[in-house]
């Protein structure tokens, strides 16, 4: 058990500062405990959202020395035991209060998204789609998201040009690029990803693959394959060309 | 004093509590019958504890072994709830599963696959055929998921992060519910002719347990409140595999799918002990050789089920006897080992999320490792009595769906027939609903007075001047809890457990929380603790009157099931001076089919399957 110094954000979007805490830690606590503690002891109105505790839910995203991080999957022992923790809400959206971000921002986004349209006459009798574990295991690997939004909040896209308007974000890319490559999807939503989504603010620069706390890989194999439609589709010399001859028909 | 009409107001046809799988599959269900529905959740959407689900959802869609049948779900079923459940719920639950999952598929869920192409099934304890539908270990993910990105093209209005306080009455009808925005801490009144709570359960009441801050008995309790009963309340399950170390994460869940993909139980002496502990009711069906449990494991159909598979209250007693025998793990549990069971790229494989989750929260390996668990406070079996076929209780306009209601599960829930009992009941409550509201001639009115009698209950806590700290009122419950109505228990215990209570209940008319109205944990945790007293209260009641021993409830002083306590239910429900009313209720006598295909032999059940195929 150590005494260990916190500096946690209080206040809202408009006012706020960091405050000094001190609290007792012990061996495997991580960051979510440590504030839950300082919450019950000294700052019973402290708000943090928080559920599962396990990294299964993607409540409890913040910015922890700057990184952002899921709270409840951060151990105390990543940290030197003389060094301060400070813990601010997530700077690219607005703050309710203390360590609580206003994230609704992104529920208003994936309500956009053309929902998946299968075929239903692709069932057999009993009523099962076919689909092999080969041509689903890449969009299992985006569907582990738990909307923690941390990609969202590194994103330079949203968080330093504030973009929201023009770009959906790393999240909603690779959900798009989910239902795009799922076997029995039948929507296209290609002219979409561009124009609605902007899928061409996206630089690359892979802040919000670093930060995924499921490892997704959402540049590599979620935008860029993403991006690479976008092109064959609107960017293709040959069916540029073709577009020009046979107007409509493409 | 306020005005109503500053108060922000709704109306919906329907308002549902709680978005977890019940809650969002009863809103679409709704939705599609034509209903102006509301969704409320206290946490974001998406949030909610179905989202912790790491299993599989069970269903006899007989993709990997083709002799399931709805019939052998249901026995297994039957069994596992040691005969109490409702016997028509498990009949559709067993007969509807198999749908509400390809469903999902339809909706846009992606299952693991057979080599065929079809949704994977996996082992689970006491299913007799591989049948749970999965995604490696975080298949309640893929479940939220889904119906959140279907359901919001759906038309539900969703009202994240906010509190319902209590229901509204026009007569004996439901009218509407008071509730609270966490972020504003502002009112807001629903009017609506009819609600279904899917609230979960109330883990939050005990020490060690899965649950998060949210389950905390809402649904369970401003039922209660408004003259729903409470049924098999002494029901609660402690999954027998939660970590044990380290201290902050004492609880956390740890797969059943674990043992599933062939993770086997030893002691410190290094002893296979769950074959110590095969009830007789499973022995003909359960290997007595760990020869025979490995060839299972390796896929020989003729084998037995090894003994790690038997029902959770059967696993977590026997953990439970080996730490008191003084042969536990150095941090009082057991050893869990799937490292020397099968290959590191199989467990990352299929349980990536156990993998992560003891990397990062215990530094440990668990492809090289042994895991260390114990029981953890995990499910209610027991809550709001309800109709089997419509999932409303004996209030008019009030239905529950979920955890948060009652009947389903019997004496012991098995693993995997939760994410199924969502998908079924929250589907039947939404049509229940829809018949329900058609056949209601006027809108039941509101009552102000009621609203202001819930709001000045909310508001007192932060208008005292001085009071309980709610924190340290639900450390006290939780120590009480944990000691007195635990895995193992006493008529001694049980009272004293009781009369404990009864000195939280005068606390907690003083309680107090410091700070304003927004966003206050404080507040939000006091608001709650009504709600987890009161379940805590009939699950100690209920487990007193209960004298025997079944499924999830044990009584040391009464030692293995009686004959005569399985025609009786105990149910719970508010008298006129508002104390809480413990009867003894007769359960209807079960239809003589499904009372016959429970109690056949497996090898009869199966010929029969066969010969009917």
């Amino acid at each position: 058990m150590s005494l260990r110094n916190f500096k946690l954000y209080r206040g809202n979007d408009s006012s706020g500062q960091l405050v000094d805490y001190q609290i007792k830690v012990e061996q495997g606590m991580v960051v979510l405990d440590a504030i839950h503690r300082i919450q019950a002891k000294d700052a019973n109105d402290l708000a943090i959202r928080w559920n599962c505790k396990a990294g299964k839910c993607g409540s409890c995203s913040v910015e922890i020395n700057g990184k952002p991080k899921l709270a409840c999957m951060t151990r105390m022992n990543e940290y030197k035991s003389d060094e301060t923790i400070s813990v601010r809400p997530l700077k690219t959206f607005p703050t309710i209060k203390d360590l609580v971000s206003d994230v609704s921002w992104n529920y208003e986004q994936n309500k956009r998204i053309p929902p998946f349209k299968p075929d239903p006459s692709e069932k057999d009798e009993k009523g099962n789609y076919k689909m092999f574990q080969e041509d689903v295991d890449r969009i299992q690997e985006f569907r582990k998201c738990i909307e923690c939004y941390l990609c969202q909040n590194v994103c330079h896209v949203l968080r330093d040009h504030n973009s929201k308007d023009s770009f959906v974000g790393p999240r909603f890319m690779i959900r798009l690029a989910g239902l795009d490559m799922h076997p029995l999807d039948k929507e296209d939503r290609i002219p979409a990803v561009k124009e609605d989504f902007g899928s061409g603010m996206c630089n690359i620069t892979r802040c919000c693959t670093d930060v995924c706390p499921e490892h997704i890989q959402i540049t590599d194999n979620g935008i860029i394959p993403l991006k690479e439609r976008v092109v064959d589709r609107f960017y293709d010399p040959l069916i540029w060309l073709w577009k020009k001859l046979f107007k409509n028909q493409a | 004093m306020f005005d109503i009409a500053d108060i922000q107001s709704v109306e919906h046809d329907v308002i549902i509590i709680g978005a977890g799988g019940a809650g969002l599959r009863a809103a679409i269900e709704c939705s599609k019958r034509g209903l102006s529905t509301g969704l409320i959740c206290k946490s974001l959407l998406g949030k909610a504890h179905t989202v912790m689900a790491e299993g599989g959802v069970a269903a006899a869609l007989g993709n990997v072994d083709n002799r399931d049948h709805w019939k052998v779900h249901f026995r297994d079923t039957m069994r596992g709830g040691k005969f109490l459940n409702v016997w028509r719920m498990a009949e559709l639950h067993a007969k509807q599963a198999p749908d509400r999952v390809r469903e999902l598929e339809e909706w846009g869920a992606v299952f693991d696959r057979t080599n065929k192409g079809l949704i994977n099934q996996r082992n689970f304890g006491g299913h007799r055929y591989p049948r749970l539908a999965h995604v490696g270990d975080r298949t309640g993910l893929e479940i939220i998921r889904t119906l959140q990105d279907y359901g919001v093209h759906e038309g539900i209005e969703v009202y994240m992060e906010c509190t319902g306080l209590d229901l509204i009455k026009d007569g004996d009808k439901i009218s509407g519910m008071v509730a609270m925005w966490r972020d504003s801490g502002q009112f807001i009144i629903f009017k609506t002719g009819a609600v279904i709570m899917a609230t979960g359960g109330g883990g939050k009441a005990w020490k060690v347990t899965s649950n998060s801050w949210e389950y905390t008995g809402d649904g369970h309790a401003m039922a209660y409140e408004a003259g729903a009963e409470l049924i098999d309340m002494e029901f609660t399950q402690f999954h027998p595999t939660g970590m044990v170390w380290p201290p902050s994460v004492h609880g956390t869940l740890v797969t059943e799918g674990v043992r599933g993909e062939g993770g086997i139980l030893v002691n410190s002496e290094g002893r296979r002990f769950m074959f110590d502990n095969i009830p007789k009711r499973f022995a003909s069906e359960t290997a007595d050789t760990e020869k025979e449990a490995g060839r299972w494991l390796a896929g020989d159909k003729n084998a037995r089920r090894p003994p790690e598979l038997l029902t959770r209250d059967v696993v977590a007693r026997a953990i439970r006897k080996e730490v008191k025998a003084g042969r536990g793990s150095p941090h009082g549990g057991a050893f869990l080992d799937i490292a020397n069971q099968r290959s590191e790229e199989d467990i990352k494989k299929k349980l990536p999320s156990m993998y992560h989750q003891f990397k990062v929260l215990a530094e440990l390996d668990i492809t090289k490792d042994v895991m260390e668990v114990g029981p953890t406070l995990h499910y209610m079996m027991g809550g709001i009595r309800v109709d089997a076929d419509t999932q409303m209780s004996r209030v008019p306009g009030l239905f529950a769906c979920g955890e948060c209601s009652g009947g389903m599960h019997g004496a012991n829930r098995l693993g995997g027939n939760s994410l199924s009992d969502l998908l079924v009941f929250g589907k039947l409550a939404g049509e229940g609903v829809s018949d329900y509201i058609k056949k209601l001639n006027q809108k039941p009115q509101i009552d102000e007075d009621q609203i202001k009698s819930i709001i000045r209950n909310a508001t007192v806590i932060l208008n005292r001047e001085s009071g309980e700290n709610p924190y340290l009122l639900h450390e006290k419950l939780v120590e009480n809890m944990q000691n007195s109505v635990g895995i193992v228990r006493t008529e001694e215990l049980l009272s004293e457990g009781i009369t404990k209570l009864e000195d939280m209940k005068l606390s907690y008319k003083n309680i107090k929380a410091s700070g304003a109205s927004q966003y206050n944990p404080g507040w939000h945790e006091a608001l709650a603790l009504r709600n987890l007293i009161i379940t805590a209260e009939s699950v100690a009641r209920s487990a007193l009157m209960r004298e025997e021993s079944r499924g999830a409830h044990t009584r040391v002083d009464f030692p293995g099931e009686k004959d005569e306590w399985l025609d009786y239910n105990i149910v719970i429900s508010k008298n006129e001076i508002g104390e809480m009313q413990t009867n003894k209720v007769p359960r209807e006598k079960p239809n003589k089919e499904l009372q016959r295909i429970a109690n056949l032999s497996m090898e009869s059940l199966e010929n029969e399957i066969f010969s009917e195929k």
